[in-house]
């Protein structure tokens, strides 16, 4: 079960082109500066953001980003949502391994992302969409 | 206009700063340009400056693999210079070691590269002052 925490404050960007993946992570940049992360945190957490934000774009035919402030007793954290209404995924496990791709990608997306965030959670349905849930403490 | 990220001629060699936050789109126009630009000029090596891009996610990590292929079939060699350290961090956790790719820390290093691998081409018509951008 992912931990999660009480939620502070939300933004939601949606996602419907290429040029809104580059705005996905122009916002999660920002939210990561002002939440004081690391150099190199927020460069894992744009990456990540990047990287399933171009799985919404291209697998689930688009959907949104919300980007949530949440607090877990004395831990801040930053969590993304990546929801669409795609086809979802059939097998969980398989998207999850590095090098499986339906795509023309390198398979790195969703295995890559999960190792660049602290929590890592996804939920779908055949023909149900999918939402991405992941989360980076500070 | 489209947008496009240019590149320079300076003799044998291309050089490419990007220096803006590609989306995807941009990112494989870059590859075709590059590529024709290649075959049409016939260079020898091409440097690609990545000091001011943030992050490298697996689309562009691929597009920079992609690169450096076709140049080596089209008889160039490409060299990546000024991968910022944070990125290249982030790069090997999401489980991308860039195989193929030649990396040098700046673009000293990276010409000088270039020039013992491709090899001097003095006294061609196209010397330094030929650059010329497109």
């Amino acid at each position: 079960m992912m931990v999660s925490g009480t939620v502070e404050k939300t933004e939601v960007v949606p996602i419907a082109s290429s040029s809104d993946v580059v705005l996905v992570r122009q916002r999660v940049r920002a939210w990561a500066t002002e939440l004081k992360f690391s150099l190199v945190d927020q460069t894992k957490i744009v990456t990540a953001a990047s990287e399933l934000g171009r799985n919404t774009l291209e697998h689930g035919g688009g959907g949104s980003l919300e980007l949530a402030l949440i607090v877990n007793g004395m831990r801040r954290g930053i969590r993304l949502c990546f929801s669409d209404h795609g086809p979802g995924i059939p097998d969980i496990a398989q998207a999850l391994k590095d090098g499986y791709t339906t795509g023309q990608g390198m398979g790195l997306g969703l295995g890559g992302s999960k190792r660049l965030m602290n929590e890592f959670e996804i939920e779908t349905k055949p023909g149900g969409g999918t939402l991405v849930t992941a989360i980076r403490w500070k | 206009m489209m947008e496009r990220i240019p590149i320079l001629r300076m003799g044998n060699y291309l050089l490419v700063t990007i220096q803006v936050d590609m989306h995807d789109k941009l990112a494989l126009t870059l590859q075709d340009d590059l590529t024709a630009r290649i075959s049409e000029v016939d260079a020898k090596g091409v440097l690609i400056d990545i000091s001011s891009l943030e992050i490298v996610d697996s689309f562009i990590g691929r597009t920079l693999a992609n690169i450096a292929s076709m140049a080596r079939v089209l008889d160039a060699e490409t060299v990546v210079v000024g991968m910022q350290p944070a990125v290249a961090i982030t790069l090997v956790e999401l489980g991308m070691s860039l195989p193929g790719i030649r990396t040098a820390l700046n673009v000293e290093s990276g010409m000088e590269y270039l020039r013992d691998t491709v090899g001097v081409h003095e006294g061609s018509d196209d010397g330094i002052g030929d650059s010329r951008e497109d």
